[in-house]
């Protein structure tokens, strides 16, 4: 075996390496390529490459031993940062554009303020770049702790978390300027896609490199459900993007699939971006933070199995709920409903298993807002993975389908479940990270809970008045026998509904910002002001060398 | 079998995990290559005229999906209010698809036809002058940007490899079937027309030129949307007139 220095000198010569062949991949494209977005992109993987470069030269990899008897927190802090900023710039624009549907002046009738181009943006702004970032930060703080072994990989874990904000700069500032496949939660164009596959399977072998050095004879639960998450959302993302590009050199491409194909990889795609990006994911994250934050052991273990299972097997099914009634054989859209129907059991199960951990400290719902956080997500998750299953039944979807319920259905998903756990999540780990000893303030958590969660219920609400009005307006029958209203009158009946949703998003967006504050005041060192009301809760010891634990079996 | 064996071997967890999770996408997806009814062709169906891909890739571009469908489905107030329900066909040359999952305007996948070029203008450059009520955003710039049609051949190459039969011939023209749709009682015209029966040939923007504007390509796509059947002679119970 060569001895440690060399292997060392060569994984720096090889990141070198790597560093100025993209930066001068970068520049052909700069110079050589069709468009102006593809120019501009260019130009930034240019500077990306030059940056990461420049520090890998300037930070030659020692090979001190110190590193080995430590975790590796740098890339996470990194993400949970990016995870905070990310969230206020995705409630922001989310924000925007739900003004926008009520004030349609505030469009500015101009290609990069218009509503069809910032959509995009929201939703890729929270499902991937503020939950992604998430995931990210969790998943690597789990994984070493759980495995008691440090990151596999000195720069890859980096490269996976500064390559994934380049990911969601190159497909953000492309949907402002007009680049998209046209799909939706799939717009990224075909090289930002590569880009993300690339980093994703560095992401894959990174998390399955520490699973090989852990110590611990067992795989943790969260972290099955982080391996089911990363695998699947590969095969999603690679089958669903398969396109061809106009041009090497060119933003444009089109995609492999046509018509009711494209239609059944897309929606086989999207509802497993909930499934597994959105769900398996956080669940995960529910599986660590829960009974780390109650000191409580998970309710159930055989549970756990019997949910991971069943969960994953079933969600990939459900996706042709979203088509019911059009092109797509009859049999598939029963097979769709059937399995969402099923999918509500492993759903349940889940919420069982997170809400019952609490058994024996249910006071802590009561003293500590971190809890709150996390089990009204849990909530949250248990109430819409039941409207999920209710609105995938045919005769139900007829109406509520093409409405704002199915937005409410995803809102409560998205903002109660994901959205909530990931808040509980970064209040628990910001100090763990920077080692604090509390929050720099409970009371602003406390502020955040409530200001968020009454934003929720409006957004919610209003979305069930207006997405089940317009279904009924639309097909409303008169005595004589005639539709009894035209599209715009249902347009008009909405714009009430639409006020509402956008306030209550207001008050979400205003939730993030306090959160944003609170994070910051607490890395930066500030004396936390109400210290005495912070509940005790330690963080996973430090990585300690030595034989592995035996388990009690 | 023990479920630690699982727990202990990430690469045995990892392979399960991926037979799990791939049945279900295979029994759903895989099929719909093969079976009839997902992949018959129906009469009058053929590839966008290459105008009328522009105009689709404007319409991708802008994001219009985000809040227009193009799927009537099989209901009785849908058919009423929108036309006879999408047939899988009608989307076979559509890569992307665009069946949409919102309905914030109307369903537009038959649009075509059902108002005036004039109408489009102006509700283009600004909705709420023609629809009050409305809260689509207004495309101004629409009307002045000219069309960039210099790729088209090289748009349609790409769409052939994807398996839209767009012929050598309709390659090479590509370009100048652009400016011949806009071009009306001209011999390019006529050849555009035996190249793709039923196209529309006008100004579609109203401003008389050679040019053509990004309005012009939305436009001949809009009022194409769902013309190619005829629903008049379509038997769903027969041969489908193939």
């Amino acid at each position: 075996m060569p001895p440690k220095d060399e292997v060392g000198a060569f994984s720096h010569a090889m990141t070198l390496l790597t560093a100025i062949v993209g930066a001068l991949l970068g520049l052909v494209i700069t110079f050589a390529a069709m468009d102006e977005v593809m120019r501009l992109h260019g130009l930034i993987f240019v500077v990306f490459c030059a940056l990461c470069g420049y520090y890998v030269a300037t930070h030659p990899h020692r090979a001190d031993p110190s590193e080995k008897s430590s975790y590796m927190d740098g890339p996470i802090k990194v993400a949970t940062i990016a995870a905070v900023l990310w969230g206020v710039v995705g409630f922001l624009v989310g924000d925007i554009i739900a003004w926008q549907l009520a004030y349609p002046d505030l469009n500015f009738n101009l290609p990069w303020t218009n509503f069809g181009r910032l959509r995009p943006v929201h939703t890729s702004a929270v499902i991937f770049a503020f939950g992604g970032n998430v995931l990210l930060a969790t998943s690597l703080y789990v994984v070493q702790r759980t495995s008691r072994a440090r990151i596999a990989g000195y720069w890859a874990p980096w490269f996976v978390v500064w390559g994934y904000q380049l990911f969601i700069v190159l497909a953000a500032s492309g949907y402002v300027l007009g680049v998209t496949e046209g799909r939706e939660y799939a717009e990224p164009e075909w090289y930002v896609d590569i880009w993300l596959t690339i980093v994703w399977v560095v992401y894959l072998l990174v998390f399955l490199g520490t699973l090989w050095k852990r110590k611990e004879p067992h795989i943790y639960v969260a972290n099955w459900f982080f391996l089911a998450f990363i695998v699947t959302i590969a095969m999603l993302h690679i089958v669903n993007n398969l396109s061809v590009p106009v041009s090497l050199l060119g933003t444009k491409s089109y995609s492999l699939f046509s018509g009711v194909q494209d239609a059944m990889t897309q929606w086989w795609y999207g509802h497993n971006a909930v499934g597994f990006f959105l769900t398996a994911g956080f669940l995960g994250i529910m599986y660590y933070f829960i009974p780390k934050r109650v000191d409580r052991p998970i309710y159930s273990y055989r549970l756990s199995i019997v949910h991971f299972w069943s969960l994953i097997f079933l969600y990939i099914w459900a996706g042709p709920h979203h088509l019911h009634y059009t092109a797509l054989p009859d049999w598939a859209q029963t097979l769709g409903m059937t399995f969402s129907i099923m999918l509500w059991m492993p759903s349940w199960g889940g919420m069982i298993n997170g809400l019952m951990t609490l058994s024996g400290a249910w006071d802590r719902l009561r003293t500590d807002p971190v809890v709150r956080l996390l089990v009204v997500s849990v909530a949250f998750y248990g109430m819409s993975t039941f409207e999920g299953p209710l609105m995938s039944i045919k005769s139900v979807n007829s109406l509520s389908h093409y409405t704002d319920w199915t937005i409410g259905h995803v809102h409560s998903g998205a903002l109660g479940w994901v959205g909530m756990v990931s808040f509980g999540a970064i209040y628990c780990m910001v100090p763990w990270l920077w080692t604090r000893r509390g929050l720099y303030s409970m009371r602003l958590v406390e502020w955040h809970f409530w200001v968020a969660t009454i934003g929720l219920v409006l957004y919610v609400s209003s979305m069930w008045v207006s997405g089940i009005m317009q279904g009924l307006m639309w097909r409303a029958y008169d005595k004589l026998g005639f539709l009894k209203y035209s599209f715009v009158e249902t347009v008009e009946a909405t714009h009430w509904p639409y006020v509402i949703r956008a306030t209550g998003g207001t008050l979400f967006l205003l939730g993030g910002i306090l959160m944003a504050i609170n994070v910051w005041r607490t890395i930066r060192g500030d004396e936390s002001v109400d210290m005495a009301e912070q509940p005790d809760t330690a963080a996973a010891p430090e990585l300690r060398p030595g034989a592995a634990a035996v388990p009690a079996e | 079998m023990n479920h630690a064996f699982l727990e202990k071997n990430s690469i045995v967890l990892l392979i399960a995990i991926l037979i799990v999770v791939a049945i279900g996408g295979i029994v759903e997806i895989a099929p719909l290559f093969l079976l009839h009814s997902t992949i018959e062709k129906v009469q009058g169906m053929r590839p966008y005229a290459p105008l009328e891909l522009a105009g689709r890739d404007i319409y991708l571009r802008e994001g219009c999906y985000n809040c227009h469908s193009q799927m009537i489905r099989s209901l009785r107030d849908e058919v009423e209010r929108y036309g006879h329900y999408s047939l899988a066909a009608e989307s076979m040359y559509d890569h992307p698809f665009q069946w949409g999952s919102k309905r914030t305007g109307p369903d537009l996948a038959r649009v075509g036809g059902k108002y005036s070029d004039n109408w489009h203008v102006e509700h283009m450059i600004s909705p709420r002058s023609l629809v009050p009520e409305s809260v689509m955003p207004g495309y101004p710039f629409l009307a002045v940007r000219k069309l960039e049609f210099g790729d088209m051949a090289a748009r349609m190459t790409a769409l052939r490899l994807t398996g839209v039969p767009y012929s050598d011939e309709m390659i090479a023209n590509a370009s100048a079937d652009v400016v011949a749709q806009i071009s009306p009682d001209t011999k390019e015209a006529e050849s555009l027309v035996a190249r793709y029966p039923k196209a529309q040939v006008r100004k579609f923007d109203g401003v008389p030129g050679a040019e053509p504007t990004e309005l012009d390509a939305l436009i001949a796509y809009l009022q194409m949307l769902g013309t190619l059947v005829d629903f008049t002679e379509f038997d769903a119970a027969g041969p489908n007139l193939r």
